[in-house]
């Protein structure tokens, strides 16, 4: 699988990283090398065998679906960039 | 009092009872030995109002006995901990100015037990790295020198490596995702241990991967990482992968002999290219440890060579989903916007501005294995693969085996910039001997066990069964007795 411009532009795009149409091909050369290093997996026989869902056997911790936390605004903002009137600002997203 | 920052943990613990020194000229010592060590690049948000403050009522504490275990004792902590109202901006642009109203789980257990937080240190950049050059603070200089090149210390914890090395702290945090803690203190002379997955809670720590990242102790000794280890350990409801198992007398399980027990020579270790004296030093650690009275035993792990490209897809993957959050709302920071830009437009540019080349690199890669069409070719069979990898694992250890040694890393340190050309690829080779452990969950510990002929330190590393730390540090305490390593780096900054 080899990845051209247009697809390092798609996945540029999908992670929300904005790159310049002249660091494109750079961009796309070293996905090749990492893709062609992973390409390896290839090679290893998984049928049958179940992808990893946690490397303990231990089932998650569960417990009662109430509130433990809260009323902490001032903290919740206090390292936001732009706060305003008790919540995050953003630029406009609706019209 | 002479060089007290020399001191090791267990040392300063034991002056501290007897009522030698005090917290406040512990502290104090460290503090100038980092303020003279500016060059090294190792501490870079220093609290030392903070510091002396807790020495102070670590001193308090002292006087009326009945200190906690890690009472005066000055210590670092890794950028990547958040520690309350303190700069903890994982050495990325993106977290500048945050500091968060909270204080990780791990740190919080470490100041819980009386430790002094001396600063933050140093490391790559959302700990990803293995050379500590991904830094925004800039690179870390290995205390270690031979000739007029700067080597690296490792990475990603090659701060608290540095530190730990030239003896500007008595030990310090590290984190371990791929070989972040073993590798680094395997090229800077010390003692790195990553415990089991579970371990110590990652409540607070800047996430990369979930399901590799631990913490662990970067020491002088093996005695001092169990100290520190004991301390960090513990359940924490505020992790959902943290183990509700109770934490062992670490430092206890040092005593006693490993008379009978069975050590593993993985034959996959055994690199082509594997320079000769990383050869030799593997083969005396296994002299050392058949002279204790451990039985050796060569043991295949089959899926050893798929360990590392099976790593950078699920450690990618992972990081692209947690970096997510990344975004400019929240916390730190925010592009400067055009007129007409959107929120998918801030998006973009804060994350371009605040995202170095290799955490760039890195999220696009796990975006892609992620991505509709490539989910089961690349990330479902990167998981399938680790359970193999795991599996390998649980083979010998039902075959008797006690514990792994291999090899550390690859080489010696390198010199700073000797990779810049180097494809990406070329790095991540450091961590070949480290990362199946975190694939496997395992728990694995980095020991000094000699120098090579160019004078620079290299460590082996021993693997060993789930939750049995205990037992792993016994092997480790052994080996380190046995190398008898004690040279340090000559202080030249």
């Amino acid at each position: 699988m080899s990845i051209d411009i247009t697809m390092a532009a798609k996945v540029a795009k999908l992670a929300r990283i904005k790159v310049e149409d002249d660091a494109l091909p750079a961009l796309a050369e070293e996905f090749n090398a990492i893709l062609g290093f992973i390409e390896q997996l290839e090679e290893v026989d998984v049928e049958g065998v179940e992808p990893m869902t946690s490397v303990t056997p231990q089932r998650l911790k569960r417990r009662e679906d109430v509130v433990t936390d809260g009323d902490q605004q001032d903290k919740v903002l206090s390292n936001a960039p732009d706060a305003r009137e008790g919540f995050f600002a953003v630029p406009k997203v609706v019209e | 009092m002479a060089e007290l920052n020399k001191l090791t943990l267990a040392e300063a613990r034991d002056k501290l009872r007897a009522k030698e020194v005090t917290s406040v000229e512990l502290t104090q010592a460290c503090l100038d030995a980092a303020a003279q060590a500016k060059t090294l690049n190792a501490f870079v948000h220093d609290t030392p109002d903070l510091a002396l403050q807790q020495a102070e009522a670590a001193d308090a504490t002292l006087a009326k006995g009945d200190a906690p275990s890690m009472c005066g004792l000055p210590i670092g902590i890794k950028d990547l901990f958040c520690t309350k109202g303190v700069a903890s901006q994982a050495a990325s642009a993106i977290l500048e100015g945050f500091r968060p109203e909270y204080e990780s789980t791990v740190s919080q257990n470490l100041l819980d037990a009386g430790a002094v937080m001396l600063g933050k240190l140093n490391m790559d950049e959302f700990a990803m790295g293995s050379s500590n050059e991904t830094s925004v603070y800039g690179d870390v200089i290995n205390p270690w020198k031979v000739d007029s090149r700067q080597l690296t210390p490792g990475g990603s914890s090659g701060g608290s490596a540095s530190a730990v090395a030239a003896d500007l702290c008595l030990a310090a945090t590290g984190t371990d995702t791929g070989g972040s803690i073993r590798q680094p203190a395997a090229f800077t002379g010390i003692v790195g241990i990553k415990p089991t997955y579970g371990r110590c809670s990652r409540w607070g720590i800047v996430a990369f991967a979930s399901s590799l990242d631990q913490a662990g102790p970067m020491t002088k000794t093996v005695r001092d990482a169990a100290i520190m280890l004991e301390t960090m350990c513990g359940h924490d409801a505020k992790d959902s992968t943290s183990v509700d198992l109770p934490v062992p007398d670490f430092e206890a399980a040092l005593q006693g002999d490993i008379k009978g027990k069975t050590i593993g020579i993985p034959k996959e270790y055994r690199m082509d290219g594997m320079p000769d004296e990383i050869e030799n030093l593997w083969s005396d650690g296994t002299a050392m440890l058949k002279d204790a009275g451990a039985k050796i035993v060569d043991i295949s792990l089959p899926h050893t060579r798929y360990a590392l490209p099976a790593y950078y897809v699920i450690a990618p993957a992972e990081a692209s989903s947690n970096l997510a959050r990344y975004d400019g709302v929240r916390y730190g920071h925010r592009a400067k916007l055009s007129q007409g830009d959107g929120i998918t437009e801030m998006y973009e540019k804060t994350r371009a501005e605040g995202f170095g080349s290799e955490v760039q690199r890195r999220i696009m890669v796990g975006t892609y294995v992620l991505s509709a069409g490539f989910y089961d070719a690349y990330y479902n069979r990167a998981r399938r693969v680790r359970t193999l990898i795991k599996k390998d694992f649980e083979d010998v250890f039902a075959q008797g085996i006690d514990a792994i040694l291999t090899p550390a890393t690859p080489t010696s340190a390198f010199g700073l910039g000797e990779m810049k050309d180097a494809d990406p690829v070329q790095m991540y080779i450091n961590d070949v001997f480290t990362v199946t452990v975190n694939l496997a969950g395992l728990p694995g510990i980095s020991v000094p066990a000699g120098l090579d002929k160019q004078g620079l330190p290299l460590g082996l590393q021993l693997i060993g069964k789930p939750f049995e730390e205990g037992e792993l540090l016994q092997f480790a305490h052994t080996l380190e007795r046995a190398a008898g390593f004690v040279a340090k780096p000559e202080k030249w900054w």
